[in-house]
């Protein structure tokens, strides 16, 4: 008998398979995960989730019986039936009370297929064909910068990069080359030469004594070992003089690792939460602000290894917050716009260098911002924020019963929408749009981040 | 007598599954006289035995998202929670392959290996259905061949067109399977060969002179109907094995693939005969192995109970009121039908010796059971040791469903003029003709309009299920090429009762 201990396989075998059951299904998951998202929390996005397609497409038919005009039951647990017992039909029809169950089984069954998928899967579907806008662009003018990286090994360098271990590599196959004699080959010589040369002191001793019985055998013995000690003594000299002249370590065995320096693209991004919180900005309003940024969240932490958020929240003054407090608590006041933006400006110069970072901004409010303050807004997004920024998305939220009830005022242009309106079309980092319920986040999302065709190529 | 206990606890590592294995083979080998392929065990995670359950339990399998669509769904099953994995899947080759989870227990290893190893390996062995369908030595090559030669398809001619055509082969499978024994038993590895072979010579002969040759004259003399259905072999029930050889318009490779999935048919067919059988046999033999274990001493009494309670779980039948019923459980039909043989041969009654004269009192059980695995397949095995006492601790009822009465009747209860009636029903809910609809190729017109004639013989008014014939029917035509008219035909009076006519997609 064998014992084969398969755990070690490498897993996922199935993944191939997987991924041609997805792409057979496609349009249905797509549509299916849409659906999906539209009842998920926001925050749950990012889990794994289960969603429920219909079998049609990915259906595998094969031919099968219908019920036909007779059946025959053979079924176990008789109580108290006798033959020629009548039955009434029982109601719900096929509940599973064939026990020939291959028939007319696996219909109901089949008309909806529910699975997992995972993560990955769901956040490459939802946000399928989105992309980062001008991101390309940017990348080659400004967004690289210089890295290092290891790249084999050199003969030169500082002893900081010496590398020990090629090093002693070199030294070792250069020794074996050369055949530098070993130390324990040298002492084991020693050892032969002492042996010989005590037996050879011995043997003199002995030849004395023994030279009256004229032994000629063992006067070739002796011979024979003083012989021995000198061929001993010349060989030991020998190799001590080759193990002297090839050293241990040389100059020529010494590696040093390389470095070489590459452009790196910046893999970082802030994203800068902007939201009006003074007393006109409702609970409804506030939640529609906070799926907006976290669906921006989670598109951002896909496409950058590293993703920072700053929430700032304005009224007529502005200052940045921790999460908790940008989305929980209220302040009175009047509104200025500008004050959000300066302080933005101002965390940039501070912390985020644009030459480092990708910088994100997406800025929702109700729409109102005080008429004298609008000149200035214009101005500080225009000349100092746009060109800092990858992106600026402005997202103006409304009640839910704005369209039905008429709230728009200035014929629905808020004044902070006049003031940017003119912006969108002049910048194409700069998009705007209006939304008013929560089910609409999603689409107002994509169409802000909707690949451009005519635009540059693949999103890193 | 008294041995040495082989485990104790939960824990087990390889030393104690090698103990165990011989433990048991002594005891299946010495005292049951069970004779079985070299065993291999291979210890799996629940992943891989969720990877295994997607691609039919096969450990290689060429790729197709069904299989992905399976394994979807029983991942959401299992991390549901729902339904608990199973403890071993085996494999009938040679030498046996088991796979067990690792998340076993010890006794829960033992059970599977006395379940599986020996149980399902004996029975693989020596039943007449597998030795007659299958090739327990070749199939994981040949599986191999098959998994390269599609994935080297897709390669040349594209993962839309191999699917495309595995969709349809897949649609056609259960028509795919002879089911009357041919004339020379199967190998895999030949087949394999002859694969090669047949590339080689076609690369040979291949000169592109022969195409500028005009064709032969046609328009010879139609032949007579007969002789032209003669020459193709029909009627033909093997749907997959008539498009392999004789459909016009399919490429060579497409040909290879229809018998992949036509062989790989084959190969399962026996494992759907023998449910009942061969579950009842590994079941059978596994609590004959571990009561024996047990008495010798090598397993503790906790580990005997833990044994137990999973077997009891695993025998459990409902009765036809109860909301955990979902048909008869093969293992607790197979299982109680075993000992319940056990017992005609050790102590007949009076009945058993009248219903069972042949076997009744022969005293040793293991040769009788022996001879019922290597013989007989689910209907015939029922149909013959359905005894009355396990009717009547079955409390079997016969009930049956026309349309057009108003009320469902019983017919057969389990008394003395009910067991014959029982038997047979039950016995007939086994039969391949119960359950697979029986199609055939009757005719085809090669010289001229190429329509592809089938026929439904309807039994019982069970007609087919109109989407899936239909979706079945459009693979099936656009494999043919031509046009398909499948015509379903009452069995008894030979009426045409409907006709199905497809078309082949454009292109």
């Amino acid at each position: 008998m064998h014992i084969v201990d398969r755990r070690l396989n490498p897993g996922g075998k199935s993944f191939a398979n997987r991924q041609r059951f997805l792409r057979r299904a496609k349009d249905m998951v797509e549509k299916a995960v849409r659906e999906a998202s539209k009842d998920r929390a926001i925050g749950d996005l990012e889990s794994p989730g289960e969603i429920t397609i219909p079998s049609e497409g990915t259906r595998e038919p094969t031919f099968r019986h219908t019920t036909g005009s007779r059946r025959d039951l053979v079924l176990p647990g008789n109580k108290d039936y006798v033959e020629g017992d009548l039955i009434e039909r029982p109601q719900g029809e096929g509940e599973g009370d064939g026990a020939g169950g291959q028939v007319g089984r696996g219909d109901g069954q089949e008309d909806a297929f529910r699975f997992i998928l995972t993560r990955d899967e769901f956040l490459s579907i939802f946000l399928d064909d989105l992309e980062l806008p001008d991101l390309a662009k940017r990348r080659v003018a400004h967004t690289e910068k210089e890295g290092l990286r290891r790249a084999g090994f050199t003969t030169t360098g500082t002893p900081a990069n010496l590398a020990l271990h090629r090093t002693l590599q070199t030294s070792l196959s250069r020794r074996i080359a050369l055949k530098r004699p070993k130390q324990g080959a040298i002492d084991d010589l020693e050892r032969r030469l002492e042996e010989a040369r005590r037996r050879d002191d011995a043997q003199d001793d002995a030849t004395r004594g023994d030279a009256t019985r004229g032994d000629a055998t063992r006067a070739d013995e002796t011979r024979g070992d003083g012989a021995q000690v000198e061929r001993l003594a010349a060989e030991l000299e020998a190799l001590r003089h080759k193990r002297a002249r090839i050293s241990y370590l040389d100059p020529i065995d010494l590696r040093y690792r390389r470095f070489e320096r590459f452009p790196k693209p910046v893999t970082q991004a802030v994203m800068f939460c902007l939201m009006d919180v003074s007393g006109s900005m409702t609970e409804h309003m506030k939640d529609l602000a906070k799926r907006f940024f976290m669906l921006l969240h989670v598109f951002l932490a896909r496409r950058y290894k590293r993703v920072e958020i700053v929430f700032i929240r304005h009224t007529d003054r502005a200052g940045e917050v921790d999460e908790e407090t940008f989305f929980r608590s209220a302040e009175t006041g009047g509104t200025m716009v500008s004050s959000a933006l300066q302080e933005m400006l101002k965390v940039i110069r501070e912390r985020y260098d644009p030459g480092v970072w990708n910088i994100y901004a997406a800025q929702a409010s109700d729409g109102d911002n005080l008429s004298s303050d609008n000149p200035q807004t214009r101005d500080l997004l225009q000349n100092h924020i746009l060109p800092l920024c990858q992106y600026f998305a402005y997202v103006e939220v409304s009640g839910p019963n704005a369209e039905t009830h008429g709230y728009v005022p200035h014929h629905g242009q808020s004044s902070l929408w006049l003031t940017y309106a003119a912006l969108q079309k002049e910048n194409e980092k700069f998009q705007m749009r209006r939304v008013s319920r929560r089910e609409h986040i999603y689409s107002v999302f994509r169409q802000l981040f909707q690949r451009r065709a005519a635009k540059t190529a693949e999103a890193p | 007598m008294r041995g040495e206990l082989l485990y104790e606890g939960k824990d087990w590592d390889f030393g104690t599954i090698q103990r165990v294995h011989d433990a048991i083979e002594t005891i299946a080998h010495k005292e049951l006289g069970l004779d079985t392929f070299p065993n291999q065990i291979e210890i799996i995670t629940a992943e891989q035995m969720l990877d295994a359950y997607a691609s039919t339990g096969m450990p290689l399998f060429y790729k197709h998202w069904s299989f992905g669509k399976r394994f979807a769904q029983h991942e959401g099953i299992y991390r549901m929670g729902l339904q608990g994995l199973a403890y071993e899947i085996v494999i009938n080759a040679d030498p046996c392959i088991s796979y067990i989870m690792e998340e076993n227990s010890a006794t829960m290893q033992t059970l599977v290996i006395a379940h599986a190893a020996f149980g399902h390996n004996h029975f693989f062995k020596h039943n007449y259905q597998f030795r007659q369908w299958t090739d327990p030595e070749g199939i994981l090559d040949y599986l191999s061949f098959a998994k390269a030669y599609i994935a080297n398809c897709e390669e040349r001619y594209g993962h839309a067109e191999v699917e495309r055509l595995l969709d349809a082969a897949h649609a056609l499978m259960p028509q795919g399977i002879d089911r009357y024994p041919r004339k020379r038993p199967l190998n895999l590895h030949m087949e394999e060969k002859r694969e090669q072979d047949r590339k080689e010579e076609r690369e040979r002969l291949y000169d592109d002179l022969w195409r500028t040759v005009p064709g032969r004259a046609r328009g010879a003399k139609q032949m007579a109907g007969d002789k032209r259905r003669a020459l193709l072999g029909l009627p033909q029930e093997n749907i997959l094995y008539f498009l392999e050889k004789a459909a016009p318009r399919l490429k060579p490779w497409q040909r290879e693939v229809l018998r992949i999935v036509r062989l790989i048919a084959q190969y399962f067919y026996p494992q759907q005969q023998t449910k009942v059988m061969n579950e009842g046999c590994a079941t059978y033999c596994h609590y004959r192995l571990l009561n024996r274990l047990h008495e010798k001493g090598r397993i503790d009494d906790g580990s005997f109970l833990e044994f137990l309670t999973s077997h009891t779980n695993a025998t459990r039948q409902p009765f036809y009121d109860s909301p955990a019923y979902s048909g008869v459980n093969p293992y607790a039909l197979g299982f109680d039908m075993m000992r319940d043989i056990e017992r005609i041969v050790r102590e007949p009654t009076e009945e058993d010796r009248y219903w069972f004269p042949e076997i009744a009192g022969t005293g040793d059980e293991m040769e009788v059971l022996r001879n019922v695995w290597a013989n007989y397949r689910d209907d015939s095995f029922i149909a013959q040791f359905l005894s009355p006492q396990l009717i009547r601790k079955w409390r079997l009822f016969h009930v049956v469903d026309d349309r057009e009465q108003p009320h469902l009747e019983v017919t057969a209860i389990h008394n003395e003029r009910g067991y014959r009636d029982l038997r047979r029903s039950l016995a007939a809910q086994y039969e391949v003709g119960g359950y697979a609809p029986d199609i055939q190729i009757v005719d085809v017109d090669l010289a001229g309009n190429r329509k592809l004639v089938l026929h439904h013989r309807v039994r019982d008014g069970k007609m087919l299920e109109l989407t899936n014939a239909a979706m079945v029917l459009g693979h099936l035509a656009n494999l043919w090429g031509y046009e398909v008219l499948l015509q379903e035909i009452d069995a008894g009076t030979e009426q045409v009762l409907k006709e199905h006519m497809v078309r082949p997609e454009a292109g």
